[in-house]
C-alpha cells in the first residue's frame, strides 16, 4: 500500500509526541520535579530519557562528570595564617608538553647563589591559545597544575592569566574533584611515610 | 579484482630488474622505483599483482640528503598488507615525477596536494591547480625550508617559555608584513586573485547550438562556500547543461591550516590533541590512527584493557557518526529537523560517556602511546552497557521504522546512481560508500588492527550502490558496530590501561609507519617518518574525506543539480578533516 511508509514514519513522530505528555504527567503524579532540578537533568540523560531531552542552559546545567576538563588553574595548599604554598616548582614540564605552547614560565632564582628555587616567579597561561588538551595537568609530577570546571570565561579582552589569577586553593581542587584528589592525597601520604620510615631507619644502619 | 600474485612477499625487483630496488634503509619497506619508469611500474602493481586501491600518495621532504619522495601505498580489495612503492628525485627545481592519474584516478587530488604543499610537479596530470592554499600563494610550505608567519623555531617545544618566560603575543613579537612573504611585484590593495579565472578554465565549458540554430551556453553555478548543504565551507563550481551537471570542480581549503606542518613542529605526544580536530565528529577514532602508527614506530605492545576500550571508543564513536550521517542527509533532502533532532539524542548520551571519560565531548585527547588516559569509572561502564544493550538498538530500529520505508525518501534516493564497484576502487573511495558499491572492504577486516579479529561481526555491504544503499549500508554498520560493543564490554578484561609508563617525551625510533583504521568515514590513515629526534620528521594525513570527494566530479556528471546535495551528503564529508 503506497502510504505505509509514511504512516510508520509518523507512527513513530505521533509515539514521540505523546510521551513528552505522558513523561511529564508521570513525574507530576509522583510528586517529583522533572525541570529546574538536579534530578531531572540526570534523567534526561540516562537511558531512560524520553520526552523532552533539552537542558534549559544557563537555567539547567548539565552535570558536569568529574573528569570534565575546562583551563588550567594552579592549585596552592593553605598554610598557617594563609599563607599561599605554592605546589608548583617551575620545573618547565607543562610548558614542555602543552601542544599550543601557551605557557610561560620565570623561574626563580635565589637572589645570592643565583641557583634555581622551586617556585614560580612568573606564570603565564594564555587561554585564548590553550586548546584545553589536560596534558599539563596529567604530566605534571607535583599535582600542581589542574584542569578547571568553570568553563564560562568569556571577556571583553584578551584572557592572559597571570599567577596571581591562576591560583586557586587546594580545598577548590578537592571540591571540583573529589575522587582525584582523594587518591593524590593518598599517594602522597604514602609517600610521606616511606620516606619518614627511610630516614628513621637510616640512623640505625 | 583478480589477484594473480596470490602470495603476500611481491618480488617487483625481479620483475624489473634495474628499474626497482629494494628499500635498505632500516625502518623503511617497500620498493624504489625509478622515476621514468614508474607508469609502467604501477600498470604491473594494479594489473599483475593485483593492487588494485591505491590509498594514499604523499612526498616527503629529505631536506639533508638533498631527495625529494613520492610515497604511494597501494591495497588490494581483496584484503591484506600493502605495498608501498616510492620515487626519489633529486631536489632541485622542477621536480617533476610522472602522474600516476591514469592507472589511478583517485591519486588526482593528492597529486595536487603534493604539489601545493611540496611542489612537485606530476607531468601529465591534467589540471595541476593548487588545491588547499589558494593561487598566487608564494612557497610551497610542506617544505622544511618554508617557514610560516609567526615562525618561532623549528620544533616544540620552544625556548622562550622556561626558564625566562615572559609572555609575550605572538602578534606583537612578528607584526603584519614582517614574516609574510610576496611574490616580487606584488602589490596587495591592487591584487586581484586569478584563481577563479583558473578554476573555471578547468571547467569544460562549450556553446551548443540546437536544430532550430539556438545556441545555449553552459551556465556555472557555485555551490558554497557559504551554503547550508555543503557541511562547512565546501565550494563547487559547477556547469550545467539545463539541471544536469556536465562539469564540476570542488574547491577546498577554506578551512585550511596546514595541519602537517603543525604535526612536524609538536612532540611526538603534542599531536594526539591535534587529531582530535581533524574529523571533529569522531576524535576517538583518529585519535586512535595516530597512536597505532607511532606505536608502529616505537615497537611498543598495548595493554590488554585498553585494546578493549579503544575498540569501545571506536565503535561509539561509529555509531554516533551514522546517526548523525542520517539526520544530516534527510536535513539535506528536506526533511529538516526530526530526523536529525532524533539523531542528536542519542549522540549526545554517547557524548556524556566520552566526556566521563576523557574529560571533553569532543575534544577527547583520550588515547595515549601503549594504551589510554585513564579507566573507565565502573558507572561509566555501567552507562555503555544501557546504552549498547537497551537504548541503541531499540533507537535504531526507531530511526529504520522511521525512515527506511517512507515512499517519499524511497522515491528521492532509490535508483540514484552512485558509484558502482569498478569506479569506486579506481577513484580510491573506501568506506561506507565503497562498501554500499558492492565492495566488501573494511580494513577491520581486510587488514585487521588493534583486536578486530577477536570480535564477530559482518561487514556491512550493499550492491546498488545507489543513494538509498548508502543510506542503508550506516543502518547496517551501527548494527554491527552494536554486536562489536556487546562483546568488547562482555569481554573486557581487568589490568593496566597502558602498557607504558606515563612520559611526557617519548622515544621514537627512525623509521616510517603507515598506520590505517577504518574509521567511520572511510580509510584514516597516517603516515609518519621519524628520523630519531622527538619531533616527526613528517607527519601526513590521509583523511578520509578528502581523498572520497576525488570521484565527486565522476559521480556528479549527469546528475541533476538537484541530486547533487544528495550526492554529496551521502560522501559524508567534513570539513576539519577535508582541509586540515
Amino acid at each position: 500500500m503506497y502510504g505505509k511508509g509514511i504512516l510508520k514514519g509518523l507512527g513513530v513522530t505521533w509515539k514521540r509526541f505523546w510521551n513528552t505528555y505522558l513523561e511529564d504527567i508521570s513525574w507530576l503524579l509522583s510528586g517529583k520535579k522533572r525541570y529546574f532540578t538536579e534530578e531531572g537533568v540526570k534523567h534526561r540523560a540516562s537511558k531512560h530519557a524520553r520526552g523532552i531531552f533539552t537542558v534549559q542552559y544557563p537555567e539547567e546545567r548539565l552535570i558536569l562528570p568529574e573528569e570534565f576538563r575546562y583551563v588550567p588553574f594552579l592549585v596552592y595548599d593553605e598554610g598557617e595564617g594563609g599563607k599561599k604554598e605554592v605546589r608548583c616548582t617551575s620545573c618547565g614540564i607543562c610548558a614542555k608538553v602543552c601542544p599550543p605552547q601557551c605557557i610561560w614560565i620565570v623561574r626563580s632564582n635565589d637572589p645570592n647563589t643565583g641557583r634555581p628555587i622551586p617556585e614560580p616567579t612568573e606564570f603565564y597561561i594564555d587561554m585564548d591559545i590553550c586548546m584545553n588538551c589536560g596534558f599539563c595537568a596529567e604530566y605534571c609530577p607535583f599535582d600542581a597544575i589542574k584542569m578547571d570546571h568553570d568553563f564560562e570565561i568569556a571577556s571583553y579582552g584578551r584572557n592572559v592569566y597571570n599567577l596571581e589569577k591562576l591560583l586557586k586553593p587546594a580545598s577548590y581542587y578537592a571540591s571540583i574533584r573529589p575522587e582525584n584528589y582523594a587518591r593524590e592525597e593518598e599517594a602522597r601520604k604514602a609517600k610521606e611515610a616511606a620516606k619518614a620510615a627511610k630516614t628513621a631507619a637510616k640512623p640505625a644502619a | 579484482m583478480t589477484a594473480t600474485a596470490s602470495t603476500q612477499t611481491v618480488d617487483l625487483v625481479a620483475r624489473f630488474p634495474g628499474i626497482v630496488t629494494a628499500e635498505t634503509r632500516p625502518g623503511y619497506s617497500g620498493f624504489i622505483v625509478e622515476k621514468d619508469k614508474l607508469v609502467e611500474v604501477a600498470t604491473a602493481i594494479r594489473d599483475e599483482f593485483g593492487y588494485d586501491l591505491l590509498t594514499a600518495v604523499t612526498a616527503v621532504d629529505y631536506l639533508p640528503e638533498g631527495k625529494m619522495e613520492v610515497v604511494y601505498h597501494a591495497y588490494k580489495t581483496t584484503g591484506g598488507p600493502g605495498l608501498v612503492f616510492r620515487v626519489q628525485v633529486p631536489r632541485v627545481d622542477p621536480i617533476e615525477v610522472p602522474s600516476l592519474i591514469n592507472v589511478y584516478p583517485g591519486a588526482d587530488l593528492q597529486e595536487r596536494e603534493a604539489w601545493d604543499l611540496m611542489g612537485i610537479r606530476f607531468t601529465g596530470h591534467p589540471d595541476l591547480r593548487r588545491i588547499l592554499m589558494w593561487e598566487g600563494f608564494e612557497g610551497h610550505p610542506l617544505r622544511k625550508d618554508w617557514k610560516e608567519p609567526f615562525y618561532e623555531e623549528d620544533a616544540k617545544p620552544f625556548k622562550s617559555r622556561w626558564p625566562e618566560g615572559r609572555h609575550v603575543s605572538a602578534e606583537d613579537r612578528n607584526p603584519y608584513k614582517d614574516n609574510l612573504k610576496f611574490p616580487e611585484n606584488f602589490d596587495p590593495e591592487k591584487w586581484i586573485p586569478d584563481n577563479d579565472n583558473m578554476l573555471y578554465q578547468s571547467l569544460k565549458r562549450y556553446t551548443v547550438k540546437n536544430e532550430n540554430g539556438l545556441e545555449t551556453d553552459h551556465i556555472v553555478v557555485n555551490m558554497g562556500p557559504q551554503h547550508p548543504s555543503t557541511h562547512g565551507v565546501f565550494r563547487a563550481a559547477i556547469t550545467l547543461e539545463g539541471e544536469t551537471i556536465v562539469g564540476l570542480k570542488p574547491v577546498v581549503g577554506y578551512l585550511h591550516r596546514n595541519h602537517d606542518k603543525i604535526g612536524e613542529r609538536n612532540t611526538f605526544l603534542q599531536n594526539m590533541p591535534y587529531t582530535d580536530r581533524l574529523d571533529y565528529f569522531n576524535s576517538m577514532s583518529n585519535n586512535l590512527a595516530y597512536a597505532i602508527t607511532v606505536e608502529k614506530l616505537m615497537g611498543i605492545p598495548v595493554a590488554e584493557r585498553a585494546e578493549y576500550i579503544r575498540v569501545i571508543m571506536a565503535e561509539l564513536s561509529r555509531i554516533q557518526n551514522h546517526l548523525v550521517f542520517i539526520g544530516m542527509l534527510l536535513n539535506d533532502l528536506g526533511a529538516m529537523y526530526t530526523p536529525a533532532l532524533y539523531a542528536f539524542e542519542e549522540r549526545e548520551l554517547i557524548l556524556d560517556v566520552f566526556e566521563a571519560v576523557s574529560g571533553a565531548r569532543m575534544m577527547c585527547n583520550y588515547l595515549r602511546f601503549g594504551g589510554v588516559v585513564r579507566d573507565i569509572p565502573p558507572y561509566v561502564m555501567q552507562k555503555i552497557k544501557d546504552l549498547v544493550f537497551d537504548r541503541l538498538p531499540a533507537k535504531t530500529d526507531e530511526m529504520d521504522r522511521l525512515l527506511t520505508e517512507n515512499e517519499v525518501l524511497v522515491a528521492r534516493l532509490k535508483g540514484v546512481p552512485v558509484i558502482d564497484a569498478e569506479n569506486a576502487i579506481k577513484y580510491s573511495v573506501t568506506g561506507p560508500v565503497l562498501r554500499a558499491a558492492g565492495v566488501p572492504y573494511d580494513i577491520r577486516r581486510a587488514d585487521p588492527y588493534s583486536i578486530y579479529d577477536r570480535f564477530d561481526f559482518d561487514v556491512a555491504v550493499r550492491y546498488n550502490g545507489d543513494l538509498y544503499d548508502n543510506y542503508l549500508i550506516r543502518l547496517d554498520e551501527i548494527r554491527q558496530s552494536l554486536r562489536i560493543l556487546q562483546q568488547a564490554v562482555k569481554q573486557i578484561p581487568d589490568g593496566p590501561i597502558n602498557s607504558q609508563k606515563p612520559q611526557y617525551q617519548v622515544r621514537v625510533p627512525a623509521g616510517e609507519a603507515y598506520g590505517r583504521i577504518e574509521s567511520p568515514k572511510g580509510e584514516l590513515a597516517f603516515y609518519v617518518v621519524s628520523n630519531g629526534k622527538p619531533n616527526p620528521w613528517r607527519y601526513h594525513v590521509r583523511p578520509a574525506s578528502f581523498v572520497n570527494i576525488t570521484c565527486l566530479e565522476k559521480i556528479c556528471i549527469g546528475a541533476k543539480i538537484a541530486d547533487f546535495v544528495a550526492l554529496l551528503g551521502v560522501l559524508d564529508i567534513v570539513m576539519g578533516e577535508l582541509d586540515r
